[in-house]
């Protein structure tokens, strides 16, 4: 039988003092690991969390309300006297504005990433930069107020038939929102590009615009695609500027000067609202947050995908 | 060559060669091309040079037009709302008569929100990423938190406050209260003090670590004592930039419930509360001008707020980022 | 006895007195060499001596470096290239250049050569030009069958023999090249020094490059530069076997480098 060589033996006092203080440090080292895990797998819970009470709450939904009527409903009505649960004008009211915001915010975006990354001086950026990062960062309701309380007077002034609460109003504030999503991820992956494929188109006697234009923006298209995606997917999980500015008539349309509800306002109206908890009205507010969920992940997990699979053909 | 000087060409001239009609047998050089003088190409120096300067202005505007739209924001908030920026209204509660209303239980509820906010998501936060980068094994597992971590950031803040609402309302029976506002935008802005809070750690050279290790440091001794402290400062400019992002969130505090009607300030974490970007909220929802002017005054308290969260942020970082 | 010789025959390219400044740092000092048409002129010299910096007054892409101020002349076929008037990129397309490190664009290899005729307003058969120009850069037999593929798929010496063919496409009349085998093996390397061989037959070629043996291979003049200026300039056969200059015979010799 093989005996251990223990500190005791090497010095016969060291077994007190350094054998015990390494024993006290490698299980306050075994704790600690083992806290910091508990703390990472509160995001694991969160995920399941979140799928867990969207497909749970729904389930109650759904055994009332017949899957294809709720995914390929034109009316959606539930106060009515006859409610009707199609979400498509829900559906509809998100990509309306969505779709206006990606108007604005997808080509201005990627103009403001090219100057920044192509022609502005390093003082400039450095300025710059930081301002539009500004637009990101002041609160929706803000952003609410002034589609409400400014953008819309303007539009009605130029389409008189314009609602007080319309979509297009959202949509443009939305779209300046965004801006800085899209203008930051595209620089970075324009910056990403090598130097010397700039210099190799330089040589070959293009200009600043083409070289920006044919050779940066190309090579760095794949995270130019996904930043737009990501861009878009923000603006249909938004809350706050289309519930004051957009307004609450759920009802199928592409006209933006009208008022229209999207999945986010309809969810948010509800839960301040009076539906009792546990009526079907209140119930459809998970089956429409389970729809926002899956569609805003799905793309988020393109724009991932768009990126990993592009820069490997890059590279 | 271009210029604007018209010149004498001075270009001595070639001989000719004649082109072959086809591809020479292969291996052997190619004759040489006919004419190099130009005219294959129809190079448009001044029409490309031209329509540069235009592309070039296009995005410069481009850039321009969001900093124009913040500027016409804050002036319209300003015009609108800073006459009603008194101490009345700073410390006065919400009413029906606009000459009093007030925003001080938004105030005490925003702060109470802050402060259980950063109590809960600075550990979780930070512990989390310390053990992504410093104890997780390098495995699938790992990369999976590690992609989710990515996907939970992008996820709207509405569905977020769908959970807070079954999970700390009604399920841990909360109520519609400050604590089950805290736990909810804790999990909302979790992602972001993660990923803020790696970057940081990251950012400490490994030479550091190592060093610890070679004096018999144990990895939590290496952390706390050597990487830690000098994460710290880029730990902390995340986290107040997380906080911020969570002081003017509206959604998921309308789906926990914050009180439209409030007449008293809260005391306890327990307490029915309002915050100030769902005050905001609620005041620009009724048609009366007068009550768009307080949402105006209540959103300029709300940016002076967010502008010295960031102030103080970037000096943090300005301060106390060691350059290694 | 100038230890700058001045070439017989028809002059393609010439630096009076050219300097360039990085800030207040001089990289290349006050240089008058002649580039004589249809030879093969070698550019040698420790590292840091300006001989790339040289190189790229040539088709001013030095305009490109933030700080960096040229003064004096480079005149190519009469005319200075930075003479007012002048636009670089004119200049670019009728002086090509070909890099240290391949950089073909992540586009089809078809691509890659069509893509300076295009920008160029190329008004002819654009087949014909990418097959002619991949030929003179004897890639064609490699890749007839793939023109579509990614350029990145190629090997090093392939990509760097597409960098030429792109460079050619434009048909310019000087080439200059910047180290263009350093990167690459040493059987890819003699593809491309028997490549330059072919070329001179139609372009004059200006190579930089620190290995002298291929100086030594492949160029009709050699020029020694040290510390930014021209030390001596001659026939490649005399600045090897017999310089004039002590520092040429230093470096040449390998006492330093």
């Amino acid at each position: 039988m093989a005996t251990e060589l223990t500190a005791a033996d090497a010095r016969p006092n060291a077994r007190t003092t350094v054998d015990r203080g390494l024993r006290a440090r490698r299980r306050q080292e075994r704790v600690v690991g083992f806290v910091l895990f508990g703390f990472s797998a509160v995001s694991i819970l969160t995920t399941l969390g979140i799928v867990a009470v969207l497909l749970f709450e729904s389930s109650t939904f759904f055994r009332q309300i017949p899957l294809i009527e709720f995914f390929t409903g034109t009316r959606w009505s539930p106060l009515f006297e006859s409610p009707h649960y199609g979400i498509l004008p829900l559906l509809s009211g998100s990509l309306l504005i969505a779709g206006g915001a990606a108007i604005v915010a997808l080509p201005l975006g990627l103009a403001a990433a090219i100057f920044l990354s192509e022609y502005a001086h390093d003082r400039v950026r450095r300025v710059l930069k930081p301002v539009l990062e500004i637009l990101a960062g002041v609160p929706t309701v803000v952003y609410g107020y002034f589609a409400l309380t400014f953008v819309t007077p303007l539009i009605r002034a130029i389409v008189p038939s314009t609602s007080v609460f319309n979509a297009a109003s959202a949509a443009i504030v939305m779209g300046i929102m965004i801006i800085p999503m899209v203008s930051s991820l595209s620089e970075d992956a324009m910056s990403a590009v090598p130097r010397s494929l700039r210099e190799a188109a330089y040589a070959l006697g293009a200009t600043k615009v083409e070289v920006a234009t044919r050779t940066v923006v190309p090579a760095a298209l794949s995270g130019i695609i996904a930043s737009f995606i990501l861009a878009i997917s923000r603006a249909i999980g938004e809350t706050m500027i289309v519930t004051i500015a957009a307004g609450a008539t759920a009802v199928l349309t592409l006209n933006p000067f009208t008022s229209v509800q999207t999945m986010t306002a309809f969810i948010a109206e509800t839960a301040k609202g009076e539906a009792a908890h546990g009526t079907i009205e209140y119930q459809s507010i998970f089956a429409v947050g389970l729809t926002l969920f899956a569609i805003t992940l799905l793309m988020n997990i393109l724009s991932n995908v768009v990126l990993r699979r592009f820069r490997e053909v890059y590279e | 060559m271009s210029g604007e000087r018209p010149g004498p060409d001075v270009r001595v001239p070639r001989p000719s060669v004649a082109r072959a009609p086809e591809a020479p047998p292969a291996g052997e050089p190619p004759p040489a091309p006919t004419n190099r003088n130009d005219d294959r190409f129809d190079v448009r120096l001044r029409a490309r040079a031209r329509f540069g300067t235009v592309f070039a202005v296009l995005c410069f505007l481009a850039t321009l037009i969001g900093v124009l739209v913040l500027a016409a924001l804050l002036v319209d908030i300003f015009r609108d709302g800073f006459h009603r920026l008194t101490p009345a209204f700073l410390n006065g509660m919400p009413s029906r008569f606009v000459e009093r209303a007030g925003i001080k239980p938004a105030l005490v509820g925003s702060a109470w929100v802050m402060v259980l906010t950063a109590i809960v998501s600075f550990p979780l936060g930070v512990g989390t990423a310390i053990w992504l980068e410093e104890y997780a094994p390098n495995n699938r597992f790992t990369r999976i938190v590690q992609t989710n971590i990515a996907n939970l950031a992008g996820v709207p803040s509405i569905v977020y406050g769908i959970l807070g609402l079954t999970l700390f309302v009604r399920g841990f029976a909360l109520g519609r209260s400050i604590l089950a506002a805290a736990f909810t935008l804790s999990l909302l802005i979790l992602p972001v003090v993660i990923i803020a809070s790696q970057e940081a750690i990251k950012a400490v050279p490994n030479s550091i670590r190592l060093g610890a290790y070679a004096l018999g440091a144990t990895r939590w001794e290496a952390i706390r004592y050597q990487v830690f402290p000098l994460a710290l400062p880029g730990i902390m400019t995340g986290t107040i930039l997380a906080l911020s992002r969570a002081i003017g969130e509206a959604a998921p505090v309308i789906m926990v419930g914050a009180l439209g009607f409030i007449s008293f300030v809260p005391t306890r974490p327990l307490d029915g509360f309002t915050v100030i970007p769902f005050q905001i909220f609620s005041w620009v929802s009724r048609p009366q001008v007068a009550f768009q002017e307080l949402a105006a005054a209540a959103s300029i308290v709300l940016l002076a707020l967010l502008l010295t969260m960031n102030a103080a942020a970037i000096w943090l970082r300005n301060r106390y980022t060691r350059k290694f | 006895m100038s230890a700058i010789h001045v070439p017989a025959g028809p002059i393609e390219l010439e630096s009076r007195a050219l300097s360039v400044y990085y800030g207040g740092t001089p990289a290349v000092r006050d240089v008058s060499i002649q580039i004589p048409d249809r030879k093969v002129v070698a550019f040698i010299g420790p590292s840091g001596c300006g001989k790339s910096t040289l190189l790229r007054c040539f088709n001013r892409m030095n305009d490109l470096v933030p700080g960096a101020r040229v003064t004096g002349e480079a005149i190519f076929q009469g005319q200075n290239l930075y003479g007012t008037g002048v636009d670089p990129v004119d200049v670019r397309r009728r002086i090509g250049m070909v890099f240290q490190k391949p950089n073909p664009f992540p586009k089809s290899i078809y691509d890659n050569v069509a893509f300076g005729p295009r920008i160029n307003g190329y008004r002819d058969d654009l087949d014909q030009l990418v097959e002619h120009s991949l030929r003179q850069a004897a890639l064609w037999d490699e890749v007839k069958d793939r023109l579509d593929d990614s350029a990145l798929a190629l090997s090093g010496g392939q990509q760097q023999r597409l960098c030429i063919a792109r460079a050619l496409a434009v048909a310019p009349e000087v080439l200059l090249m910047d180290e263009p085998a350093s990167a690459l093996d040493p059987i890819a390397t003699q593809k491309i020094e028997e490549l330059i061989y072919e070329l001179k037959q139609n372009y004059t070629v200006v190579i930089v490059t620190h290995n002298m043996q291929q100086a030594a291979r492949v160029s009709d003049l050699t020029a020694f530069l040290y510390l930014g200026s021209v030390v001596e300039y001659g026939p490649t056969q005399t600045l090897f076997t017999n310089p004039r200059e002590e520092r040429t015979e230093a470096y040449i010799t390998g006492r330093f480098g």
